[in-house]
């Protein structure tokens, strides 16, 4: 698949089918592998990274079922569809902006992508729509063996599988779950939630990951713990007690909101409809932020005219690069502005 | 450089400092057994550099970990401490003393493995070792010049079914 094909489609991730979509818009699990013999990136030479790179593409490629539908080398890919790749969440912004030998290998529906030469030689991650940690587990771990089978990985009897940073050693899994937080932000109890977070030792990120603001109302919370405990322990631990404890905090401030704020509540989700279906020019901070509140509505049922597929789509499509790859050449801010605009009326008057 | 005590104990190291800014400023250094009696608690993740600093901060003897660096890749320490990532699986060995607690520290305390075990764990250990030093040894001679030598090694590498 090329990445003009990819654009025209959502990935499953977005299609909010998995359980408790409302608020877990996806669930990740990503693992970090080095191969035996080499040296990590650090020290690697770029005659290394390259025979790196060409080792795990033809293991990929001698696996049943490792993600063969599209490879990109980064090295050889425009700056724009770079981006794209990064809107789609199949690779990182560090990735996208690095030098040197890397790609990413992508599966259909891009639940599975590897990233090749980021921090460690690989990271495999499994992505899936809602809380679906059980399911993104079964096939990253599949994945995992299948490719071990022929590479074999840095392993230290102590620490376990070693990575480049010291601090994923052991199992080297990130568990991490997108979530949809409009409630809590609105009540202003952020900086609670967030202490109760740390206190159960994961890190909260924004809608890209690290460094990145909290754009939408979107949050990546993620474990921080590598060592001691079983990838099965960290991934049950971190579903039915992390999750499960932050979702509470978004349903109780979305109760309150709906019988006690109604008005407030009613407010935002209609204005933010009144500005998306008469704006003329529009900022993706601008729209990420009202999307939010009619995603918010949808799903309190305020709204009834929009599915929630159509939202979630349109936080993706409505992102820099997505939308110059959409209109076929690169725009300036303002431009992209009044585009943005255009094509978010066209939408809703299709759905209306 | 000496560590700091804690301020409570005198015995234990302090690594929890706290500067309370309500009402008289003051400043506490704490160990983290005696923080935690006094209601103090830290568990917000740190990055690896902070935890690094942090270590190097108390340890009395610097010169000997500003001297270590790895046989295999040629990492040293100091280079470690500049970029926060390791240059290759043999540095968990030769940084050892200064990882272990480290380690422990960014992990609630953990200290071993107990998840995936690929399936030939001890093989792999083992050819990790072979191959690295002889990829290391391919590159410098390379850089020599010495194409006799490269040639040599690449002739190994291929004898191990490595290409």
């Amino acid at each position: 698949m090329t990445i003009d094909e990819l654009t025209r489609h959502a990935g499953e991730w977005l299609s909010g089918r998995g359980p408790q979509s409302d608020i877990v818009v996806s669930s990740r699990i990503r693992l970090a592998r080095n191969i035996s013999g080499f040296p990590f990136l650090s020290r690697a030479t770029e005659s290394q990274r390259k025979e790196i790179l060409r080792l795990i593409c033809s293991t990929i490629d001698n696996t049943a079922i490792g993600p063969k539908s599209s490879f990109f080398d980064i090295e050889e890919t425009p700056d724009l569809d770079r981006e794209i790749l990064v809107e789609r969440h199949l690779i990182s912004r560090q990735h996208a902006g690095a030098q040197g030998s890397r790609g990413v290998a992508v599966s259909d529906e891009e639940t599975v992508a590897v990233m090749i030469n980021e921090e460690d030689h690989l990271r495999i991650q499994s992505l899936r729509s809602g809380l679906q940690l059980q399911a993104a587990w079964e096939e990253l771990r599949l994945l995992d063996d299948a490719l071990e089978r022929q590479v074999d990985y840095a392993y230290h009897s102590r620490f376990g599988y070693l990575t480049a940073c010291p601090t994923n050693v052991g199992t080297g899994i990130r568990v991490s779950a997108m979530l949809h937080l409009p409630a809590i932000k609105l009540s202003e109890q952020l900086q609670k939630v967030f202490r109760a977070a740390k206190d159960m030792q994961v890190a909260v990120r924004g809608l890209f990951g690290e460094g990145t603001d909290a754009q939408g109302d979107f949050y990546q919370i993620s474990n921080q713990t590598t060592l001691g405990k079983s990838e099965e322990e960290i991934i049950r631990e971190f579903e039915t007690v992390v999750i499960p404890g932050i979702v509470e905090y978004e349903k109780r401030a979305r109760d309150l909101l709906v019988n006690e704020r109604t008005s407030l509540l009613d407010d935002k989700v209609w204005r933010a409809v009144g500005l998306l279906e008469n704006a003329r020019a529009v900022s993706t901070e601008e729209t990420l932020n009202l999307l939010s509140h009619l995603r918010m509505g949808i799903n309190l049922g305020r709204l009834s005219n929009i599915d929630i597929r159509t939202v979630n789509e349109l936080f993706l499509q409505m992102q820099p690069a997505h939308l110059q790859k959409m209109s076929g050449e690169e725009l300036t801010s303002e431009q992209r502005g009044v585009i943005r605009a255009d094509c978010i009326r066209k939408k809703f008057s299709n759905n209306n | 450089m000496t560590a700091l005590l804690c301020q409570r104990c005198k015995k234990s190291t302090a690594t929890v400092h706290v500067t309370d800014l309500v009402g008289e400023t003051k400043e506490l250094h704490l160990c983290e057994e005696c923080a935690g009696e006094q209601g103090i608690t830290i568990k917000t993740p740190v990055p690896i550099n902070t935890l690094l600093e942090d270590f190097i901060k108390n340890q009395s003897e610097t010169q000997e970990l500003t001297d270590l660096t790895c046989p295999e890749c040629g990492m040293s320490f100091v280079q470690f401490r500049q970029q926060g990532v390791l240059g290759c699986p043999n540095d968990y060995d030769a940084f050892e003393k200064v990882l272990s607690p480290l380690i422990s520290q960014a992990q609630e305390g953990a200290t071993h493995h107990v998840g995936r075990i690929p399936d030939q764990s001890s093989d792999t250990q083992k050819r990790q070792h072979v191959l690295l030093k002889l990829r290391r040894d391919l590159d410098d001679a390379v850089e020599r010049e010495d194409y006799e030598c490269a040639a040599k090694i690449r002739d190994e590498l291929k004898e191990l079914g490595e290409s």
